[in-house]
């Protein structure tokens, strides 16, 4: 684990740095996989970066919702460089909302839009993995196989490098073989799908998790959701598919 | 080779994500754990967040000795600091606001200075100009500094009332409406 990088005075979070280089080296494959798909790639690029920065800025309002009487006795520290001042579910929120909105406002075709932001979406994936690793989070639980590694004063499962294996061989499906039609938004579907799969399955190994009565883990159970939701879109837009193509497309 | 019609092939997906999810929930049912509702994360002491926060006694600037330990059922910061350390410095005037607005909720900030690479009239001069009155505590020979694997000054720790780390704040400075909002956090947890 590698969690800071110090330069001079400067303490520079590794893991916020590896999530950079998931959005710079992530961006430029969902540009080319728009044009790919004939969709306008600076228009995309656009919506993209305004719904994160409207997720930041979600982030950031969440967490002060929290605390009112506190950050309007200040609210200059609104701007506060600090990643600890967040709330990821309203900035989550707020993102796909914005995004939503956007794509429908620059009449983005949505299924093939969603389908162009997948591979990109996926090595940013990877991303968090590495970012993980390197700062020792979603560490994982205590155990005596061969392979553990020393960790947070225990033997773990080596929980970062399952989750990087994982999403890396998820990228290389993603990228390498696009359920047909493209364009149709399965390849995005898909991609969510897999990473829930992957959560559900290695969520077991996790340390960290945070569990519900009936000892369930929180994780586990959002997973299946969201799992449950992209195959149940898959059928339908599928459906649609079929419903469209007289002569019939293959599915993959 | 035969080639399958669109609503065969689609019905092979939708058998393959029948299966999946299935799969995924008997995973979810037999890879739950009925013994962990309500325990902390981990049991065993490590200094970042989920975790029992190491323990340590140490002696106080105006004499005497602080154990961790004993402040158990108080929300407890810990805060490394240096005098020479300028975010430090900056961010001790709000920790002192802070403290004199909590200290009677159930709050304590401890000061823990790095005395081995700084000097106790140093500290002495600090705690005068800031005109501290949360308890300074002095780690003569760096092995709390050690224990808690600090990376850079300055470096604190949110504790809840259970001694578990809850937030590990690496740099600084803190503004006051960083420190009290995770207090905040804290005391309604407690609740």
């Amino acid at each position: 684990m590698f969690p800071f990088l110090r330069l001079g005075p400067f303490i520079l979070p590794m893991a916020s740095l590896a999530l950079l280089a998931g959005l710079w080296t992530g961006l430029p494959l969902i540009e080319r996989e728009a044009v790919r798909l004939k969709i306008n790639a600076s228009t995309l690029s656009n919506v993209i970066f305004y719904s994160l920065l409207a997720g930041l800025i979600g982030a950031r309002l969440g967490y002060a919702l929290e605390f009112p009487s506190i950050y309007l006795a200040k609210p200059i520290s609104l701007l506060a460089l600090t990643s600890t001042t967040l709330s990821p579910t309203m900035g989550l929120a707020v993102g796909f909302i914005t995004f939503a909105i956007f794509v429908q406002r620059k009449q983005l075709p949505i299924q093939a839009t969603l389908d162009s932001i997948a591979p990109g979406l996926a090595l940013f994936m990877v991303f968090v993995g590495l970012a993980h690793i390197l700062s020792g989070d979603a560490y994982g639980a205590p155990t005596r196989v061969p392979w553990a590694i020393r960790l947070w004063n225990d033997y773990r499962h080596p929980s970062q490098f399952y989750e990087t294996f994982v999403t890396l061989t998820i990228f290389l499906i993603i990228r390498e073989r696009h359920p047909k039609p493209e364009g149709s938004g399965l390849n995005f579907l898909l991609t969510v799908a897999l990473f829930s799969a992957s959560r559900v399955f290695l969520e077991t190994f996790r340390g960290d998790s945070v569990f519900w009565p009936g000892g369930f883990r929180e994780a586990q159970v959002i997973a299946l959701l969201i799992m449950a939701l992209s195959f149940y879109w898959m059928s339908t837009w599928m459906s649609l598919d079929s419903a469209e193509s007289q002569e019939g497309t293959p599915l993959s | 080779m035969t080639v399958s019609s669109p609503s065969r092939r689609k019905r092979r997906w939708e058998i393959v994500m029948l299966i999946s999810l299935l799969a995924g929930i008997v995973w979810t049912v037999f890879s739950r754990v009925p013994s962990a509702i309500g325990a902390p994360l981990s049991s065993s002491p490590s200094p970042r967040e989920g975790f029992l926060a190491p323990d340590f006694t140490l002696d106080a600037l105006r004499g005497e000795k602080v154990t961790l330990s004993h402040l158990r059922g108080k929300i407890v910061v810990v805060n490394f600091w240096a005098t020479w350390c300028l975010p430090c410095r900056k961010e001790t005037p709000a920790l002192e606001e802070a403290y004199e607005q909590y200290k009677d909720s159930g709050m304590v900030i401890l000061g823990v200075n790095l005395t081995d690479q700084d000097s106790v009239s140093e500290v002495e001069s600090f705690v005068q100009e800031f005109k501290l009155t949360y308890p300074i505590l002095l780690d003569r020979d760096g092995s709390i500094s050690n224990l808690y694997q600090i990376e850079g000054l300055p470096m604190t720790f949110f504790i809840n009332r259970e001694g578990i780390i809850r937030t590990v704040v690496v740099g600084g400075p803190m503004s006051e409406t960083f420190i009290r909002s995770k207090i905040e956090t804290l005391l309604k947890e407690a609740q």
